[in-house]
């Protein structure tokens, strides 16, 4: 655990955060930062992380992870998935309420939040917006916003029922809390396995179209215009639901984005063998869809990359592509994929490419010890990336309870060296240290 | 755009695995073991000792029966393993199934499962050679294989000749209908593939609600919702099951409006030129998609499809099991027991 006194020096960086880049050494005392400045001195019994050719930036903080717990721990639990996020640079991760019970109580979000308190990262907690994510009653809202919860979804399913979401909107609004969607018109994608196009349309695979997100996004779009509610879009998939997102903003309403690296790296192509690694809900689009969804990341339509990390046991992928139960593991790759996606993709500056997975959804999530910036005095929650080490994904030296990624055997370019958890070092070297 | 890639001809998951070439040996083996069939004892010892095992996730009589008989008249040992339903709601993968039947020692699967990509799966797992024989939407390789068979059969009889010294030009620029459910028909996403790749010129005809989303890449001539236009141009008939069963008629006002509209009545029959083929992957639906007395007519060969199913799955078991492709089938099939 952390030792109050300990002091770490990160030697040798360039520090990157939302006022831009520097060359700067950053020295952690206990659990904040003491100082950020060239050729620091290391005080006596001080710990020296090399953080040469590297970015020393903000922790990472992921919207969307799926920790599974409780319920579904052979999968995921806390423990696992917050030392896979401390691998992949988080220092901040919102567990997901589609646990089993879900968190739609206030003794649910009591129980994630301390099984949170001794992990690697911190563990925030959105809640359910409805009662057993059934889409019919309210979730008590009220009583977990009391615990903190600033963010409220039905994840793994959208409100179907509109004016159940207008009644959330409403209710949510006084709260100040932000509703995020799940967008799938259900009677839409029902029996869906991926997306429905050319490539569903050859490989008679159940589709699930577009615009069973779009319909989904154009509705809340509506409501929070009609109630003022805050509207944050989960994994936004298609080309036309960043349009409008675009749209959205640009008339001032209360509306955020979030993209997955999957969906700024991978088609419906990837399909073809019908490999259930490949089936994630939303499903993986169209190139077109790709390609819009990385200029959303340039023009700054999109507000963060989150990971949609979701662990399954073996037996849940080793079935049919309809059977299989849909998400892939995200935490430990997100960095260098979404690296891949945007910088090697779109140009895009590295820095920039940090924000969206730092400071822009720490803000998001009302997280105001995350995201830095790095300066003295600042929580210590830092990611030292190297942005050029070339990596293997191996499934077998994950952090992470489960193995279904997509990336295995594959080799990354961008890898997190070292991460700092309010002063502690819980990833040396590429390792977690607990 | 192609399906999934081939696997070195060890399975047969889909027709874009074989190729034109693929499908003109399947054929040619199959000529062979036609005429098995006529035999007093229509049996080969071409896969004595070998096991083939039919693993069926789904209602089906006539493909399993036909596999089956097949195996059988190659003096293969036959198993059969029935999945109620999803192997899932037992809390058993599908892996843990497969991997369990295949310990017992396997030569050949044969799988049928009402989920496209089943047998890709299952390929995957096992050393055995995989015969798709159906994944939900997707394909039924076979039975492309069989219609393909019994075109060239019957024109071949026609022009007074033996099937075995036709090739496959008589698939030139054939031109074929097919006519119902083409979204949800495996049958004809193995068909469109299997007959374009021997040269026929394939149209499609439905109601806008059973055409696929997309026909991007498909090798298709053109599509037409007006079956009256079409009939009278073509070579070949082909109607699709209409699979009531499996909540087809949610994408129909009703089944009087769809017969209206593209059912082979006795008019649209007539409709026909004198010599054009009318085929159907059964189980019919008489009334619906076909009527009574035009299913009954000379011109149609649903039964001989059938006949010529064993035959053309002998071939393919033969090919996968027996010495491979290039194989001496007539040394083979001489030794009849």
């Amino acid at each position: 655990m952390t030792d109050a006194a300990s002091t770490v020096l990160l030697r040798g960086g360039t520090v990157v955060d939302e006022h831009g880049e520097r060359r700067a050494d950053v020295l952690v005392h206990g659990t904040a930062i003491a100082d950020v400045g060239s050729g620091l001195d290391a005080p006596a019994g001080s710990r020296v992380l090399d953080a040469g050719g590297c970015l020393v930036a903000p922790g990472l903080v992921d919207l969307h992870a799926h920790l599974r717990q409780p319920g579904a721990e052979e999968a995921e639990t806390v423990e696992t998935g917050s030392r896979a996020a401390a691998r992949g640079g988080y220092t901040a991760v919102l567990a997901m309420p589609n646990t089993d019970p879900p968190v739609d109580s206030a003794a649910v979000a009591s129980e994630v939040l301390a099984l949170g308190r001794g992990a690697l990262c911190r563990v925030a907690v959105a809640g359910a917006i409805t009662v057993g994510r059934a889409g019919e009653h309210l979730a008590p809202m009220a009583e977990l916003s009391a615990l903190g919860v600033r963010l409220f979804t039905d994840d793994g399913a959208g409100v179907q029922d509109p004016e159940v979401m207008r009644r959330a909107f409403e209710y949510a609004r006084g709260l100040g809390v932000t509703l995020a969607q799940h967008c799938e018109v259900s009677d839409l994608s029902a029996g869906g396995a991926m997306h429905e196009g050319a490539w569903s349309s050859r490989l008679g695979v159940p589709g699930v179209p577009a615009e069973a997100e779009e319909l989904m996004v154009a509705r809340d779009i509506a409501l929070a215009r009609m109630t003022g509610g805050r509207a944050h879009f989960l994994h936004l998939s298609t080309a036309r639901s960043l349009d409008m997102v675009a749209a959205a903003k640009s008339e001032g309403l209360a509306v955020t984005a979030e993209v997955t690296p999957h969906h700024l790296s991978l088609t419906d192509a990837e399909l073809a063998g019908y490999d259930p690694l490949y089936k994630v809900s939303p499903p993986l689009r169209s190139p077109e869809d790709v390609s819009a969804l990385r200029q959303g990341c340039v023009t700054g339509v999109v507000d963060a990359i989150a990971t949609d990390h979701a662990p399954h046991p073996p037996e849940a992928k080793e079935t049919t592509l309809q059977e299989a139960a849909p998400g892939m593991l995200g935490l430990e790759t997100s960095l260098a994929v979404s690296l891949g996606a945007l910088t090697d993709g779109t140009g895009m500056a590295l820095v920039d490419v940090v924000g969206l997975l730092s400071w822009r959804p720490a803000r998001v999530a009302g997280l105001h010890d995350q995201g830095g910036p790095l300066a003295a005095g600042a929580a210590a929650n830092i990611c030292v990336i190297d942005p050029g080490e070339r990596w293997e994904v191996t499934p077998a030296r994950l952090a992470s309870r489960s193995r279904n990624t997509p990336w295995a055997g594959k080799t990354l370019t961008g890898k997190v060296r070292h991460t700092l958890f309010r002063g502690e070092a819980v990833v040396v070297d590429g390792e977690a240290q607990r | 755009m192609s399906g999934a890639p081939a696997d070195g001809g060890r399975h047969l998951l889909s027709v874009s695995d074989l190729g034109s070439e693929g499908i003109e040996e399947v054929l040619r083996v199959a000529d062979a073991f036609v005429e098995v069939a006529r035999r007093p004892i229509p049996k080969v010892p071409a896969l004595r000792g070998r096991t083939v095992v039919t693993l069926f996730a789904e209602e089906s009589t006539r493909t399993r029966l036909s596999f089956e008989t097949a195996a059988r008249r190659l003096s293969a040992d036959v198993m059969s393993f029935s999945m109620a339903g999803s192997s899932a709601k037992k809390g058993e993968s599908l892996r843990d199934t497969v991997e369990t039947v295949t310990a017992m020692g396997v030569d050949a699967l044969v799988v049928r499962h009402p989920c496209a990509g089943a047998a890709h799966q299952v390929a995957r797992w096992v050393d055995a050679a995989v015969v798709n024989a159906g994944d939900g939407w997707h394909e039924h390789p076979t039975q492309a294989l069989l219609d393909c068979y019994t075109i060239r059969q019957v024109l071949a009889e026609r022009a007074g000749r033996d099937p075995a010294s036709v090739g496959m030009e008589c698939f030139d620029g054939l031109r074929v209908a097919i006519v119902g459910d083409i979204r949800h028909s495996r049958v004809a996403r193995s068909g469109i593939w299997a007959l374009a790749a021997l040269g026929a010129r394939v149209t499609l005809v439905a109601p806008g609600s059973l055409l696929p989303t997309s026909l991007q890449g498909w090798p298709v001539e053109r599509t037409a919702s007006d079956l009256d236009t079409v009939l009278p141009e073509v070579d070949v008939c082909y109607l699709l099951r209409l699979q009531l069963e499996r909540g087809v008629g949610a994408h129909l006002p009703s089944l009087r409006e769809y017969t209206a509209g593209y059912g082979l009545t006795a008019r649209r029959a007539g409709l026909l030129a004198e010599d054009a083929l009318v085929m159907h992957p059964g189980p019919m639906n008489r009334g619906v998609e076909i009527a009574d007395e035009v299913a009954d007519l000379p011109r149609s060969v649903v039964l001989r499809q059938v006949a010529n199913g064993v035959a053309v799955r002998m071939a393919v078991l033969f090919l996968l099991l027996g010495a491979g492709v290039g194989a001496d089938v007539g040394a083979l099939v001489g030794e009849g027991e």
